[in-house]
C-alpha cells in the first residue's frame, strides 16, 4: 500500500475510533458506576446531531452551537434521570434492557415529531472547512483532524476528571461500593445523575462532531450503538482506559478491513469481538 | 481408589500457594485428612481459611502446591470435577438455592449424582433412588417437618442445616466445611456438633471454625493458621498448650 | 417445580378450544393475525427457554429465527414448492448448528456481556445477510409456494389454504408447549433451572453447567428456527428485518411483558404486543411512540408481566 494512504487510513481510523471512544466512554462509565445497560445511548449521539442541525441554522456559529448543544444535552440526561433511570438501579438487567429498548422507539418517533424523517446536512464550520494537501492528488481534510483532537482532548480531560479530582474518587467509590459510598456521606443520587448527564453528553457531543461528516438522517442511531457495545465488551465494563483502546482498535480494524476485505468488511468488529472474548470473557480490562 | 480412601488419606495437600496480586492468602500449607478423623482449621480472621478451602474445593485455582483426593492428583480441576470425585463442600454465606424448598435443595444436590442429567422425558421428580437421597439428607439434618418450605424463608440456623444437608446429599466422603456454625445460637449449636459428631467415622472433614468449643469437641487433628501460613498443626492438647499458638490466637477473645 | 393450578390449565383448555373453533367463524384477516400470533408465541416459548429458565437473556434469538427463515427460502426453487420434511430440517440445522458455535463462544461470558454478546452476533449476522446480493439483499426474497408435504403422493393437508395452515401452525404450537413443559419437568429441565437460582452452587455441587447451558442454547435455537420456516412460510418473504436486533428486542418484550418463566407468559405476551401493535397502528403514524411509552410504563409498574393476573407462582 502506498505511504500517504497507509497514513490516511490510519487518520480515519484513528478518527473513527475516537468518536466511537466519546459514546463508549459514556456508555461504560453509565453501566460501571450504576450498572446500567442503556440500549437508548445511541438515540443520545442522533439527537446530538439533530441538536447540531437545528443550533447551527438559528445561531449560526458551529462551535456555539456545539457548546449550546452540550448543555441541552446535560440538562436532558439530567431530566431523563430523573424521569426514568433512577428507577433501574438494582433492577434486574433484563428490565433496564426492555425499557431502554421502549426508549429507543419513543425518540425515534419524537424525532421524527419535532425534525420530521428527512436527511440533512450540517455544515463544516468555515475555520476549519480546507484540506492540507499530502500528495499531488490526495489531501486531508482539517476538519477531521479537529475532530480526533477535540475527542482526544476530552480523554484526557476524562482521565484528569477521574484519576485527579474529588468528583472522579467519588464516581470511582460509588462504583466501587454504592452502600459504602453513601455512609462516608457522598450523596450518591446526585452523583448518578451527574454521570448520566455526563454519558448522555458525551453521546450527544458526538453526535455533533459527526454531523458535518456524516450527515444527519434516521436511525444513525443504531449503528454507533451496536458497534460502542462492541467496544465496552472488548474493553471491559466500567473501563475508560479499555474503551479507549478497544474503540482505536476496532476504529483501525474496521477502516482498514473496508479497504483491505471489503467482502467481509462489516463483520470485521463483530470477528474481533469473538477472538478477544475466547481469550478473555471479560473483556480486556474488566473486572472479575 | 475406594480403599485408598477409607484406609489411607482422602485428602491430601503440599505446599499450596495462592498469590492475589503480591499478596500469598495461602502461602504454602500442607495437611492431611482422613476418614474417621476430623481435621480442623482455625486461626484469626484473614488468615485465609475460605482461601483455602476454596482452593480445595476448586473455586479457586492455586499458584503453586498440589492437592490430591484418594491419591489422585487434582491440582487445578475444575470445581464440578472435584465434586464428582467425592468432595462436598458448604460455604460460609449461605449459597442454598432460595427460591426452592428444602427438599428441592437436596434433591437437586442428590441429582448430581446421576451418571448424567442430560435426560429430557422421564421427569425428575420420578428418580426414586434421588428422592431417597434427599430425603435422607433432609432427615439426617433434622429438617424434615420443613421440608416442603422455601429457602428463602427459613431461619439463619436453618438454613445452616441447609447447607449441610445439601452436601451430604451428594454422598460425598471428604467434607470440606466452611464455619458451619456461623450465627448460631448455643443451642442450634449444639445441635450441629451432635450432627457433625455422627458424620465423623464415614467421611474425612475439614473444618473450619471460630467456636473453639466445637472444635475442641470433634477435632483429632488442629491446624492452626496466620497470615496465609501454617503456625502449628498436631492433637488437640499439643496446639493448646503451644505457646506461640496461645499468644497469636487463643490467649485472645473468641471471635 | 412449575406447578399448574387447576385454574391455568383450564383456561388454557378453554383457549385451545377456542382456537381450534376459530375458523369455522373467522374471516381470512383474522384467521391470518391469529397465525401470526402463534408463530410469534412459538418464538417466544423458545426464548423463554432461555431468558425465564435458564436465565441468559439473549438479545440476538432473531438470528436462529431468521436463518430459519432464510433456509426455507434458499430451499424454494422459483417457481415450486419446497420439500416439507427437508426444509423443515435444513431449518432445524442451520439454526441449530450457528446456535451451538455461537453458543461456545458466548456462553463463557454471563450477565451483561451476554447480552450485549448475543446483540452484537445477531446484528453480524443482519449486517452479512443485508449486504448479500444473492440473500436478496435489504429488500430480501419472496417465497410463491409454501412447502408442500406428500406422502406416497398423498397431501394431508394443503399450506396454501389459510384454515389448513392456521391448524397446522395451532398443531405444531400445541406440540412445542407440550414439548417445553416435559423437558421442564425433566432433569436437564431441572439442572437449567438451578442454573438460573444460582449456577456457582451448582457447579460446585458437580454439574458442568456449561454443557448444560449449551444444550439448552442449541435447543432454544432450533425452536427458532422452527417458528422461522413458519413464519417465512406464512409470510411468503424473507427479509433482513427478520435478523434484527429490532426483532430480538420485540421478542424479549414479549416474554417480559407477558410473564417470563411461566407456562403461559410467551402466549400472553405474544398476543398482547401484536394485538397493541396492531391497534396503535391504527391510530397513529407515530404508533411506535405508544408502544415506546408502553413499554417503559410496564416495566415501571407491572414488573413481573400479565401473568401476575393470574397469579401462579414460579417454583415449588
Amino acid at each position: 500500500m502506498d505511504p500517504v494512504i497507509f497514513l490516511i487510513q490510519v487518520l480515519n481510523g484513528v478518527q473513527y475510533g475516537l468518536l466511537l471512544f466519546l459514546v463508549a466512554s459514556g456508555l461504560t462509565l453509565i453501566f460501571g458506576i450504576m450498572g446500567i445497560i442503556n440500549l437508548a445511548h445511541g438515540s443520545f449521539y442522533m439527537i446530538g446531531a439533530y441538536l447540531a442541525f437545528s443550533l447551527t441554522r438559528q445561531i449560526g456559529d458551529f462551535w456555539l452551537a456545539l457548546a449550546a448543544g452540550v448543555v441541552i444535552a446535560m440538562l436532558l440526561g439530567i431530566a431523563l434521570e430523573w424521569l426514568v433511570m433512577r428507577f433501574l438501579y438494582e433492577r434486574d438487567h433484563l428490565y433496564q434492557v426492555l425499557l431502554t429498548y421502549g426508549l429507543i422507539l419513543v425518540f425515534e418517533e419524537l424525532r421524527s415529531l419535532v425534525w420530521g424523517d428527512d436527511v440533512h446536512g450540517v455544515q463544516v464550520p468555515p475555520a476549519l472547512d480546507f484540506s492540507i494537501p499530502l500528495t499531488d492528488t490526495l489531501s486531508y481534510q482539517v476538519y477531521r483532524l479537529a475532530m480526533s483532537a477535540i475527542c482526544l482532548a476530552i480523554a484526557f480531560g476524562m482521565y484528569w476528571l477521574i484519576q485527579r479530582t474529588r468528583l472522579g474518587m467519588m464516581i470511582r467509590a460509588g462504583s466501587v461500593n454504592r452502600d459504602m459510598a453513601q455512609s462516608l456521606g457522598i450523596n450518591i443520587g446526585l452523583l448518578y445523575r451527574l454521570v448520566f448527564a455526563l454519558g448522555f453528553a458525551l453521546a450527544a457531543l458526538a453526535g455533533m462532531l459527526a454531523a458535518p461528516i456524516s450527515s444527519v438522517y434516521p436511525g444513525m442511531g443504531n449503528q454507533v450503538l451496536i458497534i460502542s457495545f462492541v467496544v465496552v465488551v472488548i474493553g471491559g465494563i466500567g473501563s475508560v482506559k479499555g474503551a479507549l483502546i478497544a474503540a482505536l482498535a476496532i476504529g483501525l480494524a474496521d477502516t482498514f478491513g473496508k479497504v483491505l476485505l471489503p467482502q467481509i468488511a462489516g463483520m470485521v468488529t463483530y470477528l474481533l469481538m469473538a477472538a478477544v472474548l475466547l481469550w478473555r470473557p471479560r473483556g480486556i480490562f474488566g473486572r472479575a | 481408589m475406594a480403599e485408598a480412601a477409607v484406609a489411607g488419606v482422602a485428602l491430601r495437600t503440599a505446599g499450596l500457594r495462592r498469590l492475589f496480586g503480591g499478596l500469598a492468602a495461602v502461602n504454602g500449607v500442607s495437611l492431611e485428612c482422613r476418614v474417621g478423623h476430623l481435621h480442623a482449621v482455625i486461626g484469626p480472621n484473614g488468615a485465609g481459611k475460605t482461601t483455602l478451602i476454596n482452593l480445595l474445593s476448586g473455586d479457586l485455582l492455586p499458584s503453586a502446591g498440589c492437592i490430591s483426593i484418594g491419591g489422585r492428583e487434582v491440582t487445578g480441576l475444575a470445581a464440578h470435577r472435584i465434586s464428582q470425585l467425592g468432595v462436598g463442600r458448604s460455604y460460609q454465606r449461605t449459597n442454598v438455592f432460595m427460591g426452592f424448598s428444602v427438599f428441592e435443595n437436596c434433591r437437586l444436590a442428590a441429582q448430581s449424582r446421576l451418571p448424567s442429567s442430560m435426560r429430557f422425558v422421564r421427569p425428575a421428580a420420578g428418580y426414586r433412588a434421588v428422592n431417597q437421597a434427599a430425603e435422607q439428607a433432609v432427615e439426617f439434618v433434622g429438617l424434615n417437618v420443613r421440608s416442603k418450605v422455601r429457602a428463602s424463608e427459613l431461619s439463619h440456623g436453618e438454613r445452616r442445616q441447609l447447607e449441610v444437608a445439601m452436601t451430604l446429599a451428594t454422598a460425598p466422603t471428604v467434607l470440606l466445611l466452611d464455619e458451619p456454625l456461623a450465627g448460631m445460637g448455643a443451642e442450634e449449636a449444639a445441635r450441629m456438633v451432635e450432627l457433625l459428631r455422627k458424620l465423623v467415622p464415614d467421611h474425612a472433614i475439614l473444618l473450619v471454625e471460630h467456636d473453639m468449643d466445637a472444635v475442641f469437641a470433634l477435632a483429632a487433628t488442629l491446624t492452626v493458621m496466620v497470615n496465609g501460613s501454617v503456625l502449628a498443626s498436631g492433637a488437640p492438647a499439643e496446639i493448646r498448650a503451644n505457646p506461640q499458638v496461645q499468644e497469636a490466637y487463643l490467649g485472645g477473645a473468641d471471635e | 417445580m412449575d406447578r399448574q393450578p387447576r385454574s391455568l390449565k383450564f383456561v388454557l383448555l378453554a383457549a385451545l378450544a377456542a382456537l381450534a373453533a376459530f375458523p369455522l367463524i373467522g374471516d381470512k384477516f383474522y384467521l391470518q393475525l391469529v397465525t401470526k400470533i402463534l408463530i410469534m408465541a412459538m418464538f417466544a416459548m423458545s426464548l423463554d427457554l432461555l431468558v425465564g429458565y435458564t436465565g441468559l437473556v439473549s438479545l440476538g434469538h432473531a438470528l436462529p429465527f431468521g436463518l430459519g427463515a432464510y433456509a426455507l427460502m434458499l430451499l424454494t426453487p422459483e417457481s415450486q414448492a419446497a420439500g416439507f420434511w427437508m426444509s423443515l430440517g435444513a431449518s432445524l440445522a442451520v439454526a441449530g448448528i450457528a446456535s451451538l458455535l455461537i453458543g461456545f463462544l458466548v456462553l463463557r461470558t454471563s450477565g451483561i456481556y451476554f447480552i450485549m454478546v448475543t446483540l452484537a452476533f445477531g446484528q453480524m449476522a443482519y449486517y452479512y445477510v443485508h449486504d448479500s446480493r444473492y440473500l436478496g439483499g435489504s429488500d430480501g426474497k419472496y417465497i410463491y409456494l409454501r412447502p408442500v408435504l406428500e406422502i406416497f403422493g398423498w397431501q394431508p393437508f394443503d399450506l396454501e389454504n389459510h384454515a389448513h395452515f392456521y391448524y397446522f401452525a395451532l398443531a405444531l404450537t400445541v406440540f412445542v408447549y407440550a414439548t417445553l413443559r416435559v423437558l421442564l419437568a425433566s432433569p436437564f429441565g431441572r439442572v437449567i433451572g438451578g442454573i438460573k437460582e444460582n449456577e456457582h452452587r451448582m457447579r460446585v455441587l458437580g454439574f458442568a453447567t456449561f454443557r448444560y447451558k449449551l444444550v439448552c442454547f442449541v435447543l432454544a435455537g432450533m425452536l427458532a428456527g422452527l417458528a422461522g420456516w413458519l413464519a417465512a412460510a406464512h409470510d411468503g418473504l424473507v427479509n433482513p428485518e427478520m435478523l434484527s436486533w429490532h426483532q430480538s428486542g420485540q421478542l424479549l418484550m414479549m416474554v417480559i411483558l407477558g410473564g417470563m418463566g411461566t407456562p403461559s407468559g410467551p402466549l400472553l405476551g405474544a398476543a398482547a404486543l401484536k394485538l397493541l401493535e396492531l391497534g396503535f397502528q391504527g391510530w397513529t403514524k407515530h404508533w411506535q411512540l405508544l408502544l415506546g411509552l408502553f413499554i417503559v410504563l410496564s416495566v415501571l409498574f407491572i414488573p413481573r408481566g400479565l401473568a401476575q393476573i393470574f397469579d401462579w407462582r414460579r417454583r415449588g
